[in-house]
């Protein structure tokens, strides 16, 4: 079943028309959702009511427009906050554990890395509820003690960075490590031979090398915190991140406006998915 | 020197250990307590396995906990036999730039939020949906027809979502796979089957392996798809946890359901490792 091993030309006619099956059952969930965002009626579904762009622009009811819409302008504005500190932490201990496992040998580093992969496999859900038990008990005993209240430690944006930060990181330390594998020691040596402290050399040297993973590992680590569902469900406060605002309003019944967010969406996405290939690629 | 290389180690070492200890093992050690105590007045608790027991008896509890347990096992098995054939054809059949196209053209909609998807699919399948529109007009059905709301659109969109994770794994060992493997195999007298049986199959086994452990996980720890598409009879394990832990405020048998998921999902991932001879390192790194 190789090109080179001659094959009957209903078996090749089958075979592709199952693979050209497959990628239309990838395609029509989106294409469907992209389409309606342009239709001119109060329901994303049939009849046709003509072409609008309404859902982007418009400024009256009943079609306020995704960029007059106070709501999910605000919930966009709260998942790029929480993701941006996300990427930016898991990036930060990703590359102090990529240098750990890579560079030093020590008792437990095996069980270390195991664990280091387990929330991986933990369910989304799980995750959130025992960093929303602890976070509680934490909270309590400190009312207990000191009879303060840390509002921080109830429900909300910090508990959802820090429940995004927990399995994000393991994503980050395994593609910063990939990366880290493939490089030269000897060209940090050189730099060590030549008058340059260790710090200095893993600067100038090392860290350049891995800039490319490690912008890959920012972009890949923004997009997964931006379309987090489970764990922010359970530790999201009255801030509603994106996905859980589109959520609510998905409950109540949907109008294109959600469409249009759902577009805008895709664009920015795959915008980002790009910009990672071409930088990876040079 | 060796005071150094001590010190950068600890300072390597000390973000990894904050990590790990308090966002991953001390709030599950605080799970596992919480769910063994039981609320005896205000204020006072006391140690027993009371939640379990509760977990254990209750029809309703018992029932989703298998039917979701079971379901996501269809599901990865649906997810493995639909994506195995359109990844050979990515790996071993296509070539140059069709091969990263067809790649390509895997990725993209998982960049997208797994809410967008369910939504494209409650647009399709709705009572006024597209779907039943054209069942109307093609003739095929004299009313709406809702198609929502069922296990096998619930079944759809968890293998919709999911399907990436098992496509890439299995491109990624099948590529590996030398034609003149293959080829040697055909030579030997072996024909379609056999070939597949005797040496794909084997060959792509670890790609298998990691692919079916992240779509079970992914399907087991599914709320929004078994929600939004699933019936009032598809009650799926983690929307009883969101309830008993948001609606319900019984944080101590949300726990509880909380730590049999767990267990689940870790017995049947050891189970699948098992099975196949390779460890967690192997699989997921």
């Amino acid at each position: 079943m190789i090109p080179t091993i001659p094959q009957s030309r209903s078996f090749r006619l089958i075979y592709g028309s199952y693979v050209l099956l497959f990628f239309l059952y990838l395609a029509l969930p989106l294409t469907v959702v992209a389409v309606f965002a342009f239709n001119d009626s109060q329901f994303p579904s049939l009849p046709w009511e003509g072409f609008t762009w309404n859902w982007f622009f418009g400024e009256d009811r009943p079609q306020i427009g995704v960029f007059h819409e106070r709501g999910i302008l605000r919930a966009v504005g709260t998942s790029a906050f929480v993701a941006a500190c996300v990427a930016v932490l898991s990036v930060c201990v990703g590359t102090t554990n990529a240098f750990l496992f890579n560079r030093y040998d020590f008792r437990g580093k095996g069980l270390l890395y195991v664990l280091m992969l387990l929330p991986l496999v933990i369910p989304g859900i799980v995750l959130g509820i025992s960093i929303l038990v602890f976070s509680s008990t934490l909270a309590n005993g400190i009312w207990d003690l000191a009879q303060m209240d840390i509002q921080a430690l109830r429900p909300g944006l910090l508990l959802v960075i820090l429940g995004q930060f927990s399995f994000i990181t393991t994503i980050a330390t395994l593609v910063i490590t990939a990366r880290l594998q493939k490089f030269d020691r000897t060209l940090e040596e050189a730099a060590l031979n030549l008058g340059a402290t260790r710090l200095t050399a893993v600067r100038t040297i090392t860290i350049p090398f891995l800039m490319p993973a490690m912008i890959g590992a920012v972009v890949v680590a923004f997009l997964m915190s931006f379309e987090n569902f489970n764990t922010t469900l359970m530790l999201v406060g009255s801030d509603a991140p994106l996905t859980i605002a589109m959520f609510d309003r998905l409950k109540e019944g949907s109008t294109p406006l959600l469409n249009a967010v759902s577009l805008l969406l895709m664009l920015g996405s795959s915008l980002l998915a790009l910009v990672v290939i071409l930088f990876q690629r040079r | 020197m060796r005071s150094h290389a001590r010190i950068g180690f600890i300072l390597l070492l000390t973000p990894l250990v904050l990590w790990l200890g308090l966002l991953i093992v001390i709030p599950h050690i605080d799970m596992f307590l919480i769910s063994i105590r039981e609320r005896i007045s205000f204020g006072v608790y006391e140690t027993s396995l009371a939640q379990y027991e509760k977990a254990l008896t209750e029809p309703l509890y018992l029932r989703t906990f298998w039917r979701t347990a079971v379901m996501s096992v269809l599901a990865t098995a649906i997810t493995l036999v639909i994506a195995f054939p359109v990844s050979y054809y990515i790996a071993k059949m296509a070539k140059g730039r069709l091969q990263q196209v067809l790649f390509m053209l895997c990725l993209i909609p998982f960049y997208v939020s797994e809410l967008v998807r369910t939504f494209g699919w409650m647009i399709l399948l709705r009572e006024t949906g597209l779907v039943s529109t054209l069942l109307q007009w093609a003739g095929l059905a004299d009313q709406p027809v809702e198609m929502l709301y069922t296990d096998a659109t619930m079944m759809v969109g968890l293998v919709y979502t999911s399907m990436l994770f098992m496509v890439v794994p299995l491109v990624t060992t099948l590529e590996s796979l030398d034609d003149s493997v293959i080829e040697a195999g055909y030579d030997l007298g072996g024909n379609g089957v056999s070939v597949l049986r005797e040496i794909i199959i084997p060959h792509a086994m670890p790609g298998i392996v990691s692919g079916c452990i992240v779509v079970f996980m992914l399907s087991l720890g599914n709320y929004l798809t078994p929600t939004m598409l699933g019936g009032k009879d598809s009650l799926w394990f983690t929307e009883m946890i969101y309830n008993q832990f948001i609606v319900r405020s019984n944080w101590e048998l949300g726990a509880a359901f909380g730590f049999m998921l767990l267990v689940l999902s870790s017995v049947i991932v050891w189970g699948m490792l098992r099975l196949t001879g390779r460890t967690l390192q192997e699989t997921m790194g």
